[in-house]
C-alpha cells in the first residue's frame, strides 16, 4: 500500500549516524498502545493494557462480554479518551487527537451507513470531507464496489439492502478509505450462521488482499481463531495472554484462558501431585494421570495443590492396555457424525465432564454406562490452584 | 407480522366499524360545509346535512366573509389571512430553529442543569397557555408588542419551543449514535456529524414539529384575542370569532370562514402526508 518497502534497504552503517531512527522493530508497529487505563465512573474497565501491532498483522481481540473490548478499539479509534497511557498509530503519536485525525477506518456492529445516503453516497462520505479529488473518489469507489460485488446496488438507500449488503457496504466504506488500520467491532455478529462463515473467510481475504493492517474485535473463539495471525485475550482488563492463536490454544497461560478458547470446552478438575517410582502424577475428582515431565519441570513438586485440565479432544476411549485417565458416567452422547461427545460426570459432586469419541466407538455408549478415557500425558494441563496460572510457564 | 386472509363476517365487521368513525369524524365537517354554502344560514335541526338541491347552493357566505366585491372591508380579509399565515410560518420556523440545537444537545451532551433544565420545560407545559394572558399583554404593552405579529410570534414561539424540544429530543435519541460516530471516524468534526448525518436523519421528525408548531400557532384563538385589538392585525380564529354575535350569530359566514381556515393545513398535512407517516412512526424501525 503506502508505504514503500524500503525497511531492510538502509545500510547499518547510516542508520548509526542518524541517531533518533527509532529501533527497528518499534517502526514496523502500525499501532501500539501502552499502559492503557480507562474507567466509566468508578468503574474501572482497563487497567493498564498494552497492544502491538505489527505492519500487515490481522490482530484480534477476544474475551468474554464486558471485559472491554470495544472500549479499546474505540480508544484505538479516537471515539474514547484514555485516563492514562499512549496510543501510537504508525509511529505518530495520536493520543490526543479526535478520530478524523488518526486514519483508522472502523466496521460497526450496527453497520451504521448513514441511513439518508445511497451506498455509492455512503462509500464517498469520507473521501468527500477529506477533499478528495472527485476523479478520485470514482475510481477508489468502483475498485471497492468490485471487490465487495457491490456494483449493481451503488443507488440503493440502506433500508434496501440485506443484512449481508449492509455489512459489505460498511466494509466498502473502509476499504476505500485505505487507512492506516482497519477496526472491525464484532462485524459479524448480526449475519446468520451460514453468512457469518463465509464473509469471514471474505474478510480475511480482503485483509490479505489490500496488505492491510487490522485489529478485529470478537467474543466468538471461532472467528478469533481462525481470522488472527496474533490473538489477544482481554479478561478483567488486562491482556491475559498473546501470541499466535494455536500456541495460546496449546499452551494457555491461565485457567480463564484455558477454558475461554476451546469448545466444548476444557475440563478441569481439582488434584494433587504425586510421585510414584521416578514418575509425576496428577490426582484428584477422579481424574489420575500422569503429567508431561519435560514440559512442566521445576514445576513439578509432590504434594502441589493443581487444577487438571484436559480437553475434550484429547481424551478417546481407552482400548487394550492404554492407561486410564478416568471413567466417565455417561448422561448425553452428542452424535455430530464424524465425531461424538459424551457429557456426564466422574464423581456424582464433581464438575460435567466431556470427551470426543469416534463415531465409530460412541456407537456402543448408551447414557448409563460407564466408559474409560484415556489421554497422552503431553496433553494434560496443569494450573496452580491458587493463582491459575499454567506450571511451567 | 403474519399475514393472513381475514373471514368474510370479519371483514364485514371492520368494515362496519370503519364507516361508523369516519362518519362520526365527518359528521360535523360535513356539516360545516353544507352551512357553508347554503343560502338560507339557518341552523334548523336536520339529521343529514345535505343541501336539499342546486337551488339552495350559493357562495354568498364566501364573499360575505371574504369581502370580495365590497369596497368597504377591501383588502381587510387578505391582510387577517396574511397574518395569520406569517405568524404561523414565523412560529413553526423559530420553534424549530431553537428547538432543534438544544434538543441535539439534551440527546447527546451531558452538562450542568441538564435535569433540571428539562424539568422546567416540562412544567412550563403544564399550565395552559391563558393563564400567563395578562402577564403577557402587560410584557408585550410594555415592548411596545400589542398588535403586531412579531409579538404574536414571540409569545406562540415561547410555548412551542419547549414542546419541540421534547419531540426532537426524543428523535435524536432514536438516531443510533453510531451513525455520528462512524461520520467522525470518516473525516467529520463533531457539528458537520451533527450537519451531515444527525439532521438529516431526524428531517421527518423536524418537519412533524414545524408542523405542530404552525397548527397550533394558527389554531390559537385566546391569547390572540386578548392580545390583538385593531382589526386588520386580527389573525383568522380572531375573525371568525367575531361573527358569533352576543344576540345573534352568522353561521353561514362563520361556517365558511371555517372552511376557509381549514384548507391551509388540510394542504399542508397533503403536503406533508410522507414526512408524516414516517416522523410519527420515526425510531421504530432501524434504517
Ligand atoms: N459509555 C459508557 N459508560 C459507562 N459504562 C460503559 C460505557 N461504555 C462501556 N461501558 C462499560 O464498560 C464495560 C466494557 O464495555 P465494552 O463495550 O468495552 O465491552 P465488550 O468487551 O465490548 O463487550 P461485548 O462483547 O459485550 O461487546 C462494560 O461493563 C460496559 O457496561
Ligand atoms: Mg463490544
Amino acid at each position: 500500500m503506502s508505504e514503500a518497502p524500503h525497511r531492510h534497504a538502509g545500510s547499518s552503517a547510516l542508520r548509526a549516524a542518524e541517531t533518533p531512527v527509532p529501533e527497528p522493530a518499534e517502526r514496523k508497529l502500525r499501532c501500539a498502545a501502552r499502559g492503557i487505563e480507562k474507567s466509566f465512573g468508578a468503574t474501572k474497565i482497563l487497567r493498564g493494557v498494552d497492544l502491538e501491532i505489527p505492519e500487515g498483522t490481522f490482530a484480534v481481540l477476544v474475551g468474554p462480554s464486558g471485559c472491554g473490548k470495544s472500549t479499546l478499539l474505540r480508544l484505538v479509534a479516537g471515539l474514547e479518551q484514555a485516563d492514562k497511557g499512549t496510543i501510537t498509530l504508525a509511529g505518530r503519536d495520536v493520543t490526543n487527537l479526535p478520530p478524523r485525525d488518526r486514519d483508522v477506518a472502523m466496521v460497526f456492529q450496527s453497520y451504521a451507513l448513514y441511513p439518508h445516503l445511497t451506498v455509492r453516497e455512503n462509500l464517498a462520505f469520507g473521501l468527500k470531507l477529506r477533499g478528495t479529488p472527485a476523479a478520485e473518489i470514482e475510481s477508489r469507489i468502483r475498485e471497492a464496489s468490485a471487490m465487495l460485488g457491490l456494483e449493481k446496488l451503488m443507488d440503493r438507500l440502506p433500508k434496501q439492502l440485506s443484512g449481508g449488503q449492509r455489512q459489505r457496504v460498511a466494509m466498502g466504506r473502509a476499504i476505500v478509505r485505505r487507512p492506516t488500520i482497519f477496526l472491525f467491532d464484532e462485524p459479524l455478529s448480526n449475519l446468520d450462521a451460514a453468512l457469518r462463515a463465509e464473509v469471514r473467510v471474505e474478510i480475511r481475504r480482503l485483509h490479505d488482499r489490500l496488505g492491510a493492517t487490522t485489529l478485529y474485535v470478537t467474543h466468538d473463539q471461532v472467528e478469533a481463531m481462525t481470522l488472527a495471525d496474533s490473538l489477544w485475550v482481554l479478561n478483567g482488563g488486562l491482556v491475559e495472554q498473546k501470541g499466535p492463536p494455536l500456541e495460546i490454544y496449546e499452551r494457555p497461560r491461565t485457567k480463564f484462558v484455558a477454558t475461554f478458547l476451546g469448545s466444548p470446552q476444557m475440563n478441569l478438575v481439582a488434584g494433587k501431585l504425586s510421585k510414584e517410582g521416578g514418575a509425576f502424577w496428577a490426582e484428584g475428582g477422579g481424574v489420575r494421570t500422569r503429567v508431561d515431565e519435560e514440559r512442566f519441570g521445576d514445576a513439578l513438586v509432590e504434594g502441589r495443590e493443581v487444577t487438571i485440565g484436559v480437553r475434550p479432544h484429547d481424551l478417546c476411549l481407552a482400548k487394550g492396555d492404554a492407561p486410564i485417565v478416568a471413567e466417565l458416567k455417561v448422561e448425553i452422547v452428542e452424535a455430530l457424525g464424524s465425531e461424538a461427545f459424551a457429557h456426564g460426570w466422574i464423581r456424582s459432586s464433581g464438575p460435567t465432564f466431556v470427551a470426543r469419541l469416534d463415531a465409530a466407538d460412541a456407537r456402543s455408549v448408551r447414557p448409563g454406562s460407564a466408559i474409560p478415557l484415556a489421554a497422552a500425558p503431553s496433553a494434560i494441563h496443569l494450573f496452580d490452584a491458587k493463582t491459575d496460572r499454567a506450571l511451567g510457564d | 407480522m403474519n399475514e393472513r386472509k381475514p373471514g368474510l363476517l370479519e371483514t364485514i365487521l371492520v368494515h362496519t366499524v370503519l364507516v361508523a368513525a369516519v362518519a362520526y369524524a365527518l359528521y360535523p365537517v360535513l356539516w360545516v360545509v353544507t352551512l357553508a354554502l347554503s343560502k338560507t344560514g339557518g341552523t334548523e335541526a336536520r339529521v343529514l346535512p345535505l343541501p336539499r338541491g342546486a337551488e339552495d347552493l350559493t357562495l354568498d357566505n364566501f364573499r360575505l366573509v371574504t369581502g370580495v366585491g365590497d369596497p368597504e372591508k377591501g383588502w381587510l380579509f387578505a391582510r387577517q389571512l396574511v397574518n395569520s399565515l406569517v405568524v404561523s410560518c414565523a412560529t413553526a420556523l423559530t420553534a424549530v430553529a431553537i428547538a432543534t440545537p438544544a434538543a441535539y444537545a439534551l440527546a447527546r451532551f451531558d452538562f450542568v442543569g441538564k435535569r433540571t433544565g428539562l424539568r422546567g420545560m416540562l412544567l412550563t407545559q403544564m399550565f395552559p397557555g391563558v393563564a400567563s394572558a395578562v402577564p403577557l399583554y402587560l410584557i408585550l404593552d410594555a415592548l411596545h408588542l400589542l398588535d403586531t405579529r412579531s409579538g404574536l410570534v414571540l409569545v406562540y414561539a415561547a410555548t412551542a419551543v419547549p414542546f419541540a424540544i421534547f419531540q426532537l429530543r426524543g428523535a435524536f435519541l432514536a438516531i443510533p449514535v453510531d451513525l455520528e460516530e462512524a461520520a467522525m471516524v470518516d473525516g467529520a468534526t463533531r457539528v458537520q456529524a451533527f450537519l451531515k448525518v444527525a439532521l438529516p436523519a431526524a428531517r421527518p421528525a423536524i418537519a412533524v414539529t414545524a408542523l405542530f408548531a404552525f397548527m397550533s400557532a394558527w389554531n390559537e384563538f385566546i391569547l390572540a384575542a386578548t392580545l390583538l385589538g385593531r382589526e386588520s392585525a386580527f389573525t383568522l380564529p380572531v375573525v371568525l370569532q367575531s361573527y358569533v354575535g352576543e344576540y345573534s350569530t352568522q353561521w353561514g359566514a362563520f361556517a365558511a370562514g371555517a372552511v376557509l381556515v381549514s384548507v391551509p393545513v388540510m394542504a399542508l398535512f397533503y403536503v406533508a402526508q410522507r414526512q408524516l407517516l414516517s416522523g410519527l412512526t420515526a425510531g421504530g424501525v432501524k434504517g
